[in-house]
């Protein structure tokens, strides 16, 4: 599982979440680590939980493992891709104001905002299809963009509404 | 390596780095970006919007988790690999035990009904939360065709056609790459 991890974390380019579809053909349909419902219900927990979605990975090392999963996981998906842009990133500070790394920065930074959007997108698909649902999914939306309430009420009200069935 | 001032702040401590990034982390429900980004561009004033946005698609093009490649990144460029470590321990330490927490008690708990109908609803709401983060982060573009047209291009390959990323990635980026060269002209 480390080593999956590992190969995982170096071609996970966009983020974590362009390459869960590959954890979950791996880890549903070839090793059968998890169910699918087991899945999509970590999924939301690592997104609903505080910190990086990356996390769903240390809930599938957890499902698979117990704790010493949980840690292998983790670490299989952070340490190489974080080596790689640590040195990366070197370079890049020294080519600072380089005509190419402006053209490499434009050039990426639609496409960036463009991959964002669409992983909203599949979220709100994926977790619950339903009017009600979209209607929270742009409110949450609406109100995140233009005032400064903390997430947390959010996340609170809108799990409040599931727990009611009217979402 | 050198530390590169950015913003109107030169000098970021080992300990405020761990600060900040413990924040960003214990407080990112629904994913840490969104709280990284007000952290560093609206709290602490570390970066300028362009600035993020400009690291973000650099650890977005890099591989890997692209909060935790923000981290590392943020943390090398104020105070070099110790930065990165302290930025990256800052926002994986609550997060990482909170979520351990939660998988014991899914792993007790998770077949009790009402769960899933909490999970939907806070799913939708996180949901909202990623499409909200995208939204501030195409505000600094600027709008012109190019830009628009490769925003859409992206999101329609990904979010409708559903194609898989690294051949789009592959296919989308070098070219947006060169017509921005192009228009620099």
């Amino acid at each position: 599982m480390a080593l999956r991890f590992t190969l995982l974390s170096l071609v996970a380019v966009g983020g974590i979440t362009s390459v869960i579809p590959e954890v979950h053909r791996t880890v549903v349909e070839v090793h059968h680590w998890v169910t699918d419902a087991e899945f999509t219900q970590m999924f939301v927990i690592a997104r609903a939980a505080p910190g990086p979605n990356m996390l769903v990975v240390t809930l599938i090392g957890w499902q698979v493992a117990g704790l010493p999963g949980a840690l292998v996981a983790t670490a299989a998906i952070c340490v190489p891709s974080c080596t790689l842009g640590y040195f990366i990133a070197r370079v890049w500070d020294r080519f600072r104001g380089a005509r190419w790394r402006r053209a490499v920065e434009a050039g990426l930074a639609p496409i960036t905002v463009g991959l964002v959007l669409a992983t909203g997108w599949l979220v709100a698909r994926g977790v619950h299809p339903g009017w009600a649902a979209y209607g929270v999914t742009a409110a949450v939306a609406a109100l995140a963009m233009f005032t400064r309430v903390n997430p947390i009420w959010l996340f609170a009200v809108a799990g409040l509404l599931g727990v009611l069935g009217l979402v | 390596m050198t530390p590169v001032p950015a913003g109107d702040t030169a000098r970021v401590t080992l300990g405020e780095l761990y600060r900040g990034f413990f924040y960003a982390g214990a407080r990112g429900f629904g994913g840490a970006m969104p709280w990284a980004r007000r952290m560093l561009v609206e709290e602490r004033r570390w970066l300028t919007a362009q600035e993020f946005t400009d690291v973000f698609s650099l650890c977005n093009f890099l591989p890997g988790p692209n909060i935790v490649n923000v981290s590392v990144v943020v943390g090398a460029r104020f105070a070099g690999p110790r930065g990165s470590v302290a930025a990256f321990t800052g926002l994986l330490t609550v997060p990482l035990a909170v979520v351990l927490a939660l998988a014991a008690l899914y792993t007790r708990f998770g077949h009790l009904p009402g769960i899933d109908a909490l999970l939907r609803g806070v799913g939708a709401a996180a949901a909202g939360m990623v499409l909200a983060t995208g939204f501030k982060m195409a505000e600094p573009l600027a709008r012109t065709p190019r830009v628009l047209g490769f925003l859409l291009g992206t999101f329609a390959a990904i979010a409708l056609l559903r194609w898989p990323l690294v051949p789009v990635l592959f296919a989308l980026a070098p070219l947006s790459v060169l017509a921005a060269w192009f228009r620099q002209e």
